[in-house]
């Protein structure tokens, strides 16, 4: 088991005639990812790498039974990628695409809600279930299968942790970088109800970083549902106050979204905090009893 | 994006929202010029991008346009946290009965847009909200729907008890949600409404942000965008698809991702260090990106090493490694760099750095403590 992704996951990718596309497409193909087909209106009846391309995602699934797609298509089309996937009763929608305009989210949030499709990102790298499915641009051989489970907000940041836990002896069940975005798909709490339930997932590692409330709301949820350890590590220690740290939702505004507020919170429900990347796996060890 | 308060008001215009009349002015002359000779009460507001303009001394009444000119004079030039005073905005004062406010915000929690309201107008809002959040008014709007009237109406009802208030009220508040998604807003406040003794309900002050990744689609929105040197560098960074925030110390940062990029500055801080900038080189792997990075980090005078950290996924090594090579050919900077690569086509990356002659270093903690090292000498 794992969550979200696995062996049988069929996934197709929208705009896979793009450089990342087309690259990242062969990159997923190379760690044995099931791709069935691509997405680039007018390129339908071409292929890249021996991957089918179709003109809409609706012709895709059908053509496929595809259940997954994720989307490398620029900015100004994202949402409407996102919409065409969601329509189409794509059940997992991952959007790599970053600087997609927070109203286009906003707009295609009821969207998903009622035809009940899962997005993950925005501004994401994408997820894994290591040895059985990658989808996104994540590096894949850093992973390792194994029993933590592994949210972020980051992307790069996801990849020093997940090295090192890899280094650590401790494989990961699924990994799943949601954005830095400050509208997203699927967060914390959606992922740790997943993980809870997850009899292959033993622990979680919690990334976050400033601005927002999320850390908070997910430490309420593990201090009042979790039984299973989550260790944390929050990104922005020492970001000044009204600047947007890259990450459209990594802003301090009016003394809330603080590193401090959300370290206090975790630490009330139990859960540990690193002081830099380094200490997260001697962490979980120690909450495994490892 | 911010834009002053005179640049929302002119939208507010735009929009049927009413506000009162006023000019803006550069100088002193100007003021003599524009503003008409009565006697008509004004108010003498200094635009800038920051709140507390009124506690810095940066608003003042005016009774005559004599005071007007002498108020203008005191505020244009003036300091107020950090910025220059190089406009005014000369309005005419009115009569307040009551005061509220009302804002539109995107809020992430809600994954909507959401309507706030308050009558408690007049102060700043998060100080309301943190001492008696019961005070103020939220509803999240549905982007399929829009702000519907009913909806307005059911908020202008709080806030207001006269029917005809109350149809004002509602008009502004559906004309301010129109504004705030035909521009990409990120925030659209009105701080004060007020309602006047003979029952008009007006906008005194307004403050609009907008969504920085929608300005590809707001044309009529840039053309209002002002900055400072500081912000400029981060628009200048942005234009090259890398995302640029100054800061004070000395040691310069080039990562790639934003949270490792945070994590970075952290670290250099954890070990004693005080980093000079948020840098993030982004998702793509162009060689050119490089080369602008370090351009933009070596102009940065305060900068005395240079610490590069990145871990590749969509960002190839290599490609970075070839960027940094170019880059460094290019600039031939005193300047020590210190670099670390890791993840997709990391070794690839070190071969190139190493046939070039620099050091690399493998972890991120080696990484920031011989930057610091290097900082010092």
């Amino acid at each position: 088991m794992s969550i979200l992704i696995n062996k049988d996951t069929k996934v197709l990718v929208q705009g896979i005639t793009g450089r990342d596309g087309a690259f990242h497409t062969s990159k997923m193909l190379d760690y044995g990812t099931n791709i069935v087909g691509g997405i680039s209106p007018g390129k339908g009846g071409s292929d890249v790498g021996g991957v089918p391309v179709f003109n809409t995602v609706e012709e895709a699934v059908k053509a496929t039974g595809a259940n997954a797609s994720v989307i490398f298509v620029p900015a100004p089309f994202a949402g409407d990628a996102i919409l065409e996937a969601s329509y189409a009763g794509v059940e997992l929608v991952v959007c790599i695409t970053e600087h997609v305009p927070v109203q286009d989210m906003i707009k295609v949030t009821p969207v998903l809600k009622r035809n009940g499709t899962k997005l993950v990102g925005a501004n994401c790298p994408g997820l894994i279930t290591p040895e059985e499915c990658l989808i996104g641009i994540l590096p894949a051989m850093i992973f390792k299968k194994g029993n933590i489970g592994l949210i972020s907000r980051s992307g790069t940041l996801t990849y020093e942790v997940v090295n090192m836990l890899t280094e650590n002896g401790l494989g990961q069940s699924t990994c799943v970088g949601i954005g830095g975005d400050s509208v997203s798909g699927l967060y914390f709490i959606d992922l740790l109800e997943r993980y809870e339930k997850d009899p292959d997932t033993d622990a979680v590692v919690l990334i976050g970083e400033i601005g927002g409330d999320a850390e908070e709301q997910a430490a309420a949820f593990i201090k009042e549902k979790m039984t299973k350890p989550v260790v944390a590590f929050i990104a922005g220690q020492s970001a000044p106050p009204g600047k947007r740290m890259g990450h459209a939702g990594a802003i301090i505004s009016s003394g809330a979204g603080t590193a401090e507020e959300k370290v206090k919170a975790f630490n009330e429900a139990g859960v540990p905090v690193a002081k830099e990347p380094n200490q997260i796996p001697g962490l979980v060890k120690e909450k495994l009893g490892l | 994006m911010k834009i002053h308060e005179y640049q929302a008001r002119n939208l507010f215009r735009k929009y049927g929202i009413p506000v009162p009349d006023g000019v803006v002015c550069h100088s002193v002359e100007e003021v003599l010029e524009k503003v008409p000779n009565d006697d008509k009460l004004r108010v003498v507001k200094a635009q800038v991008h920051v709140g507390g303009r009124g506690k810095a001394g940066g608003v003042k009444l005016a009774k005559t346009k004599e005071e007007a000119v002498e108020k203008a004079k005191q505020i244009l030039g003036m300091d107020i946290k950090g910025l220059t005073v190089e406009k005014v905005l000369v309005a005419d004062a009115v009569d307040i009965e009551k005061e509220f406010y009302v804002g539109l915000i995107n809020d992430r929690n809600a994954k909507a847009v959401t309507l706030m309201a308050s009558a408690e107008g007049g102060v700043e809002i998060e100080e309301v909200a943190r001492v008696s959040p019961e005070k103020i008014i939220k509803m999240a709007i549905d982007p399929t729907m829009g702000l519907m009237d009913w909806q307005a109406r059911k908020i202008a009802l709080q806030l207001f008890s006269d029917p005809k208030e109350v149809r004002q009220a509602a008009a502004i508040l559906v004309k301010l949600y129109k504004l705030y998604v035909e521009s990409d807003s990120s925030l659209a406040e009105i701080n004060p409404l007020v309602l006047t003794p003979d029952g008009q309900v007006l906008a005194i002050d307004g403050k609009m942000n907008f969504d920085d990744n929608a300005l590809y689609r707001q044309k009529e929105i840039l053309k209002m965008r002002e900055v400072t040197e500081d912000e400029q560098k981060e628009i200048d960074a942005n234009e090259k698809g890398l995302s640029y925030v100054k800061l004070d110390g000395n040691i310069g940062c080039m990562v790639n991702g934003a949270g490792l990029a945070m994590a970075t500055m952290d670290m250099i801080k954890l070990y004693g260090g005080e980093p000079a900038n948020f840098l993030d080189i982004g998702g793509s792997s162009n060689p050119q990106k490089v080369v602008d990075a370090m351009n933009i980090l070596l102009s940065d005078k305060n900068v005395t090493a240079v610490m590069i950290n990145i871990f590749g996924g969509i960002t190839r090594c290599d490609d970075v490694a070839r960027g940094l090579v170019t880059a460094l050919t290019e600039i031939k900077t005193e300047i020590p760099v210190v670099i670390r690569l890791s993840g997709t086509n990391a070794k690839e990356g070190l071969e190139i750095i190493k046939d070039y002659g620099l050091p690399t270093v493998s972890t991120m903690s080696e990484a920031a403590q011989k930057a610091i090292e290097l900082s010092q000498k």
